[in-house]
């Protein structure tokens, strides 16, 4: 049977997308029979969620190797599947599209940061780790460099990675679902949380693996649907993204025609926090070649060095398809970066231009006050207009959005009916729900698999160890959502800092363990300690009022932070003797796809 | 040189040609960014704008599929692919 439903895919999960547009068209249907917006909001989530749990109940296993890597036997293309959702994070799918919407070209960089970081992870790792044959990103480390301390070190510095980020996405499924459901914030975070447990719970990896694919296609419907028909309602073009060249050359025009009108410290005090304006070109190049490449380099790098991406790799059949599904992953994330652009000018285009029936800028203050759309996400804290200069028309640099309004709202402001909001909700929750259980995962297998089994008790029975994994899951999902609870930074920002600790202390112990046959324990310690140390110190730095150097922002501390880790890892390596003969054969059996994997089948 | 060694060295030299085509289409490009979106590019976009949307994006998945498939010759090459029953 289980080989059966690895054959069966395609026809599993092609059935899975009919159902799921069949669900969009009966929602479509009993809104024009007078289904109240809520109501569709709550079936939208409360239907997605029911499936994810269904299928996450469906994978159940009692076995280690289903649980710490599905089995694997996840073939090439939904791995790819899988990863993309496992990586686009509710950040990806609200706030991306609104940082290019307010920033253009300085934020763009995250586009190229966080796709080109798969290349390195195709090149550099992934065939490799999955050669050795691991379960976590610290059993690699703790194997080939050896001992306790470097394995222990290594789960130090994924949980700090991973921690941060995890905190984000749990805030953001509680987000989502306080809108949806219609209930306080704090409630919500913990209805988010108890949506991803029942994903991960009882299936492990293998659980997230096909929730995570099944995530995947609510997402990419959910944010390629809108962006289309937007674009053939406005007449922009029948396919955005070869279509929209007059678009981006018309909102340049427009921003020569309004100008970038500096508001004065006292007037942006009124408009309420979380909220901007747009002040940045949409299509000029507006920051320094350091400043982009910087953030980019880091992005690729952090890329490379998180946990819950790379353990994704673990899970397929071969070193081969270890490679390739690299490839896939980047195309099914693709799909989605690619479009974020189109719709952050859609957007704009649609608010700004006059001359569409949609833009509000030049409208007088009473015509923009009585439209629904305003005043709904008036309402809800996203929007915001100001008459600063008194003339009683609104101007470009008096109106004011919150960044998540621009997917949020787009689609009513454009005037498509609100199956389509629904259809969006439910798609970033999925977008944060498989970003979440992939990272709790990671955070609790590396603890229970690490530092129980290997270090604490390596005797321990297969069924006590995936006890321990699952009390693990269910403590680092509550903490997170507590933490989550008290709403301390922004979604983006704490993002950005994961990929910056994962940098600071993996990226090079991770690739010079199989690109640097010298490097040896001693060194990898260092490098993994004195790398997290150093980046942690100089984010510290930077938001105590430290000045930075190199024009290293709090942004991108992680080049710092893995620069100190490269110098440490190497001259301590050098200082100190050579790895044995046995490791060094490791190394060179690492480096072929064919013969056993270093680690056994089940260990 | 033994069969491994060489295999080794060749699988350095397509790292080091991915890496470097990886290089000019993250950092590269970027050093002239303001310089290129003078200029129009793809589609009627300006060049840079482009690059950042969808051309770097793009020319990185199809730089992942190259080096798979390089990869995979030269691990035939050697003998060193892995069997279906492993």
């Amino acid at each position: 049977m289980k080989g059966n439903f690895i054959d069966n895919l395609p026809k599993v999960y092609g059935i899975y997308t009919g159902g799921f547009i069949g669900f969009i068209i009966i929602m479509a249907i009993a809104e024009q029979m007078g289904m109240s917006a809520k109501a569709i909001g709550i079936a939208f989530v409360a239907f997605t969620v029911f499936i994810y749990a269904l299928i996450g109940w469906l994978s159940r296993t009692a076995q280690a190797d289903a649980y710490y890597v599905a089995g694997r036997q996840v073939p090439t293309v939904f791995n790819g599947m899988a990863t993309a959702a496992d990586w686009m994070s509710g950040a990806s799918f609200v706030a991306m599209a609104g940082g290019i919407y307010f920033k253009g070209y300085g934020y763009m960089a995250l586009l190229v940061g966080w796709t080109g970081g798969y290349v390195l992870v195709a090149s550099l790792l992934a065939p490799y780790l999955r050669k050795f044959g691991c379960y976590t990103v610290p059993d690699f480390i703790g194997t080939r460099y050896g001992g306790n301390l470097a394995r222990f070190s290594a789960v130090v510095v994924l949980t700090v990675a991973s921690f941060t980020y995890v905190t984000a996405q749990i805030n953001a499924t509680g987000t989502i679902a306080s809108v949806a459901l219609d209930i306080p914030f704090q409630y919500a975070v913990y209805v988010g949380l108890i949506s991803i447990l029942l994903c991960s719970m009882l299936g492990g990896m293998r659980g997230v693996t096909w929730t995570q694919v099944a995530q995947y296609i609510v997402l990419i419907i959910a944010y390629l649907l809108p962006v289309f028909w937007i674009s053939n309602k406005m007449g922009a073009g029948f396919f955005p993204h070869f279509m929209l060249a007059d678009e981006v050359a018309r909102i340049g025009e427009l921003e020569q025609q309004f100008g970038f009108v500096k508001n004065a410290a006292a007037d942006l005090k009124s408009v309420p926090k979380g909220l901007a304006g747009i002040t940045k070109a949409h299509s000029a190049v507006n920051a320094t070649p350091w400043a982009f490449i910087s953030l980019a380099l880091a992005m690729m790098m952090g890329t490379a060095s998180l946990p819950h991406v790379m353990m994704r790799y673990f899970t397929t059949p071969s070193v081969k398809a270890a490679r390739k599904s690299v490839g896939w992953s980047l195309f099914f994330i693709f799909l989605l970066y690619s479009s974020a652009p189109m719709l952050a000018t859609l957007s704009k285009l649609s608010l700004i231009d006059p001359n569409l029936p949609t833009g509000i800028i030049g409208k007088t203050f009473a015509e923009v006050e009585a439209i629904d759309w305003y005043q709904n996400w008036n309402q809800a804290n996203l929007m915001f207009i100001s008459d600063f200069n008194g003339n009683g028309t609104l101007e470009l640099n008096e109106f004011f959005m919150g960044g998540k309004a621009v997917v949020l709202a787009t689609p009513e402001i454009a005037g498509l009916p609100y199956v389509i909001s629904g259809l969006v909700a439910a798609g970033g929750m999925a977008a944060a729900m498989s970003t979440a259980d992939g990272l709790i995962l990671a955070i609790a297998n590396a603890i229970s698999h690490d530092v129980y089994y290997k270090i604490i008790d390596p005797k321990a029975e297969t069924a006590k160890r995936l006890l321990v994994a699952r009390v693990l899951l269910v403590v680092i999902g509550f903490a997170g959502a507590t933490i989550a609870a008290m709403e301390i930074q922004g979604i983006l920002g704490s993002v950005i800092w994961a990929f910056d600790f994962a940098m600071s202390g993996l990226f090079f112990p991770l690739v010079l363990g199989v690109w640097w046959k010298r490097a040896n324990r001693q060194g990898a310690i260092a490098g993994m300690l004195g790398g997290l140390a150093a980046g942690t110190w100089y984010l510290v730095w930077v938001r105590t009022g430290g000045s930075g150097f190199l024009g290293i922002t709090q942004l991108t501390f992680g080049i710092f932070g893995s620069a100190v880790s490269l110098v440490l890892m190497v001259v301590v390596s050098l200082m100190t003797t050579e790895p044995d003969k046995a490791t060094q054969k490791m190394v060179d059996d690492v480096r072929v796809p064919s013969g056993k994997t270093i680690l056994g089948k089940s260990h | 040189m033994s069969n491994q060694q060489k295999h080794w060295e060749k699988t350095r030299s397509l790292l080091f040609i991915t890496l470097a085509i990886w290089f000019v289409f993250s950092i590269g490009i970027f050093l002239f960014g303001a310089e290129m979106n003078e200029v129009t590019g793809p589609f009627g976009y300006p060049w840079t704008y482009w690059f950042t949307c969808q051309g770097s994006l793009g020319a990185f998945v199809i730089l992942i599929f190259w080096f798979a498939n390089r990869q995979e010759k030269i691990d035939e090459e050697f003998g060193f692919s892995e069997r279906e029953d492993e």
